[in-house]
């Protein structure tokens, strides 16, 4: 009676927790970033300790890129000496010195971290996999143990290939019933994040289960293993099953042949068993979601776009100061804000079904006239892929601005930003103050509500534009 | 790391829920390569006005809190990204300790292994501190013990390895380094 959590967990573990020390957990992909990673590449430097695993290894720039068009690094270097540039420059030695392949500016492969894992199939049912970025927990939806780390232990993995890890507890997440139209799997996360709130899965490793799974795709899947982490959980997971195994047949890193056929068994004993057992349990019922957005200042002040912002309970100054941030009134639907910005982009929300439905919506129609909407594909297969199927003549038509791939707006690292003040609503993870820019209001929705919202100048419901 | 034993300090306190890695340090400061220089930038858009002026009545500029190496904070401190430059930039700052009912998991073991102290409290405790800004606060690594002026003393719980780490000042590296036998053979059972 194992949980998917523990078959993935008790293999990996190369010294057992005791009272006094944690495990010593195996990892079997490190993915790397430029922002997370410098410190400890000179960490190994200075304690003269090569990278244990390149191979292993899977390294790409994204959170400081520029999402205009740029030829090459040097090109950027020329024009551009700001410290996000040294940083890519940076990122690009210490991949050369340490004999890590990098996903760099001009590769085809490169892209946000959490989108190329999945789409080069290096994200695989049963793996253990770490990256310096919360978002991390954003591989889990294939069934593998993945959660984010910090620069000091980027630097443990680099050098060993190892890290230090008190087991996590168990979190079930039961999801029943059908999902009704004009409702996302953003909308799912949403929901529950509301339910348990932001610190609701702290400590735990959160599994999605339940009859919803299965009519979820890779992508639908991904985007609620991404925000585990926003409702304070360590990893979130789903277990491997044919849909998991069909996205991931033929990828670059998957294996074929007699290996694919020994990979497939494998994968297939990684589903919980029937009387596994749980520290912690809630079952939510999907039939009955809707569309949802946030009106606070952290993922778990969320309603669905039908309700009116809630009443503090008591006197909560966290809660004041946020609707005071936001500009909102208790009592007042959210629906009917006027909107300045749309970023349909990151992590979250940045994959070809995600721009796919967005595009759906947008066909033939015009965005508000004050309206900026930012298109940012997640990575340059995404983008490549979308403008075959002429995607980014159908946004760019509507009026929105159509990029090179990178984190963008979901964290305004790279020169694009919500200026102060204004209302974005944004398909990313986070609605933090100033997460968009300085200033920056976010509502956090789906790529449909956020598409409906580009339409109408002011937050919407996309229901109605789908009949 | 250099060995943390015993933090002595005045309190201040920021007494809002759910503060984020966001909050603690904007991405805009994450282009560092290095990890000194942080501080500057802590709790920068709390800190300053959109001109670069000191927002007079924000806690850590006010003249009370200068030296100050003991935070209390709001429920959940430290949520959000897994950015390790909040600890950096608290400690460079000079905080030292950071007390709340509920710290997030990555913020937690970072802070760890950096040599800043998370201690977990019951609302009780959370809530006299709340009240109380400007305690003497003394932070007993060893004992995991938190003494505060005019109150009984309470225990708090920190991983038994890190604890070791702290009090010895013993670099978790050098720990996973001296298991390589142990992970070669765990390779060579997979290859
Ligand atoms: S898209 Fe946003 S959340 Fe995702 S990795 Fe980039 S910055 Fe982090």
């Amino acid at each position: 009676m194992k949980s998917l959590f523990e078959k993935v967990w008790e293999p990996h573990v190369v010294v057992p927790e005791t009272e006094d020390t944690p495990a010593i957990l195996y990892i079997d992909l490190h993915l790397v970033h430029e922002v997370t990673s410098p410190q400890a590449f000179n960490l190994l430097r200075e304690k003269g300790l090569p990278v244990r695993r390149p191979e292993q290894t899977l390294a790409t720039m994204d959170h400081s890129t520029p999402t205009t068009p740029v030829s090459s690094l040097a090109d950027l270097a020329v024009v551009s000496d700001t410290p996000a540039t040294r940083q890519l420059v940076q990122m690009e030695k210490n991949c050369e010195d340490f004999g890590i392949k990098l996903r760099g500016f001009s590769s085809p492969e490169r892209g946000i971290v959490h989108v190329i894992g999945p789409e080069l199939g290096a994200t695989q049912p049963g793996r253990t996999i770490v990256c310096g970025d919360s978002h991390t927990s954003t591989h889990g939806a294939f069934g593998a143990l993945a959660f984010g780390i910090g620069t000091t232990e980027v630097g443990h993995v680099l050098a060993t290939q190892c890290m230090l890890q008190r087991r996590p507890k168990t979190f079930a997440v039961n999801l029943e019933g059908a999902l009704p139209r004009g409702v996302a799997a953003k909308d799912i996360i949403l929901s529950i994040i509301g339910e348990i709130g932001v610190d609701g899965g702290t400590g735990h490793a959160i599994e999605f289960r339940g009859s919803a799974m299965s009519s979820l795709s890779m992508e639908e899947r991904m985007t609620i293993c991404n925000m585990a982490i926003e409702g304070g959980a360590r990893a979130g997971m789903i277990a491997p099953d044919d849909t998991t195994y069909e996205y991931l047949a033929g990828r670059p890193y998957v294996p074929s042949g007699a290996d694919w056929d020994e990979a497939l068994e494998r994968w297939q004993q990684l589903p919980g068993d029937a009387d596994a057992t749980f520290d912690k349990q809630v079952t939510l019922d999907v039939s009955k979601m809707k569309p949802m957005v946030t009106f606070g200042t952290n993922p778990g002040m969320v309603i669905s776009i039908d309700d009116p912002v809630p009443a503090p309970s008591g006197s909560d100054e966290a809660f004041a100061k946020a609707l005071d941030y936001m500009q909102l009134k208790s009592g007042t639907p959210l629906s009917g804000t006027p909107v300045d910005v749309v970023f349909l982009g990151s992590c979250t929300n940045s994959r070809l079904s995600d721009l796919e439905v967005a595009a759906g919506l947008l066909n033939g129609r015009k965005i508000a006239a004050d309206v900026r909407m930012l298109v940012v594909p997640g990575s340059q297969q995404i983008k490549d892929a979308a403008e075959a199927k002429g995607l980014d003549r159908v946004f760019t038509e509507a009026g929105a601005e159509w990029r090179e791939p990178g984190c963008s707006m979901c964290l305004a690292m790279n020169g694009d930003f919500v200026p102060s003040g204004k209302l974005s609503v944004s398909t990313s993870n986070r609605n933090f103050e100033g997460r968009q820019g300085a200033g920056a209001r976010t509502v956090l929705a789906s790529p449909l509500t956020a598409a409906a919202s580009a339409l109408a100048g002011a937050v919407s419901d996309p229901r109605p534009y789908l009949d | 790391m250099e060995p943390v034993t015993k933090i002595v300090s005045k309190s201040i306190v920021l007494p809002l829920d759910d503060i984020d890695t966001d909050q603690i340090i904007p991405a805009r400061f994450l282009t560092t390569t290095v990890r000194e220089g942080l501080g500057e930038h802590l709790f920068e858009d709390w800190r300053y006005d959109a001109d670069g002026n000191e927002n007079a009545e924000f806690v850590l500029n006010r003249p009370e809190a200068g030296g100050c190496a003991v935070l209390v904070a709001g429920r959940n401190f430290g949520c959000g990204s897994s950015r390790e430059h909040a600890p950096w930039a608290l400690l460079d700052y000079g905080i030292q300790v950071v007390i709340s009912t509920e710290i997030a998991d990555i913020f937690f073991h970072n802070s760890l292994k950096n040599g800043l102290i998370p201690v977990r409290v019951d609302e009780q405790v959370h809530a006299r501190l709340l009240q109380n800004p400007g305690l003497d606060v003394t932070v007993d690594v060893d004992a995991l013990e938190l003494r505060v002026q005019g109150f009984d003393p309470v225990l708090f719980e920190i991983d038994r390895f890190a604890r070791y780490c702290l009090l010895n000042g013993i670099d978790q590296l050098g720990y996973l380094m001296q298991h390589g036998e142990a992970i070669d053979a765990y390779e060579a059972r997979l290859r």
